[in-house]
């Protein structure tokens, strides 16, 4: 139920601000009658689960962004360190890092946030640990994704996902 | 006279002079790195630093809040979409055995020399 407000918000929210007609009672109505038959579509294909909508990480997760933004900011300046240096210290390096979230949410958002970090990608992802390539020794630093980790797997906490 | 305009201006210049370094860095990194999982790090400047510091700059430039308000739906959606396809051909290079180069020698696994 909480999943079906939050996705009817979200839409309602969307379709507000692409169409930007509030004034319009035709064209509102309309937009009404989308976000219903979406809705509709969404619960009657299973859709409402912590995996499409994952209302359970909502208002931590925005947090989360913000303190990523500064990660991937803080990583963007070593790899163009490297990529316009004369000679590039390269040195690739493959981790498996454990994964310490619960649900396919949280395991999604970690390995985006690896990948997003400019310098590591995360190329495999197999049952237990995920497989992560890093560009130098620096960025290969295991610490610092573990600690990403236990910031995702904090967002899980109460509800799951 | 310093206006607020001014300092808009001043301030979207400045992004999109950043973030245009940004997206020339990436390329430049693309073709100096060795191998192909190096490449996509500095694909990753591109995706990251450069999409979203023009975007910034673009939204200090927007005539309404709806505008403004679109552009940050533009850079939330690069933001959750770009890691996926980057992953997508990662895996894909992975998958098909492509091996990365590692160590600072840059060794392939069974190269001997």
């Amino acid at each position: 139920m909480v999943r079906t407000i939050v996705l009817t918000l979200a839409l309602t929210g969307l379709w507000l601000l692409l169409s930007g007609y509030y004034d319009k009672p035709l064209l509102l109505g309309f937009g009404a009658a989308s976000v219903i038959l979406c809705v509709y579509l969404a619960h009657r294909a299973r859709m409402l689960d912590g995996e499409g909508v994952p209302s359970g990480l909502m208002p931590r997760v925005f947090f989360y962004w913000w303190w990523l933004m500064v990660e991937i900011g803080k990583a963007n300046l070593t790899v163009a360190r490297q990529a316009i240096a004369i000679e590039p210290a390269l040195s690739p390096k493959l981790l498996k890092i454990v994964s310490p979230t619960r649900s396919n949410a949280g395991l999604a958002t970690f390995a985006n946030s690896i990948t997003l970090t400019p310098g590591t990608v995360t190329v495999d992802l197999e049952p237990g640990y995920m497989l992560v390539h890093a560009l130098t020794e620096d960025l290969a630093d295991e610490a610092a994704i573990n600690d990403m980790g236990r910031r995702v797997a904090a967002l899980e906490k109460g509800g799951g996902a | 006279m310093i206006t607020l305009d001014l300092v808009r201006d001043i301030a979207s210049w400045a992004l999109f002079l950043i973030g245009g370094a940004g997206v020339v860095i990436g390329a430049i990194g693309i073709v100096r790195f060795p191998d192909f999982y190096t490449r996509l790090h500095a694909a990753g400047i591109t995706d990251t630093a450069g999409a979203e510091l023009i975007l910034l700059g673009m939204i200090l430039q927007a005539p309404s809040w709806l505008v403004a308000a679109k552009l940050v739906f533009v850079g939330f959606f690069l933001f959750m979409t770009s890691p996926v396809s980057t992953h997508a051909i990662a895996h894909a290079a992975w998958t098909v055995g492509l091996r990365p180069m590692l160590g600072p020698d840059l060794k392939r696994e069974g190269d001997d020399q």
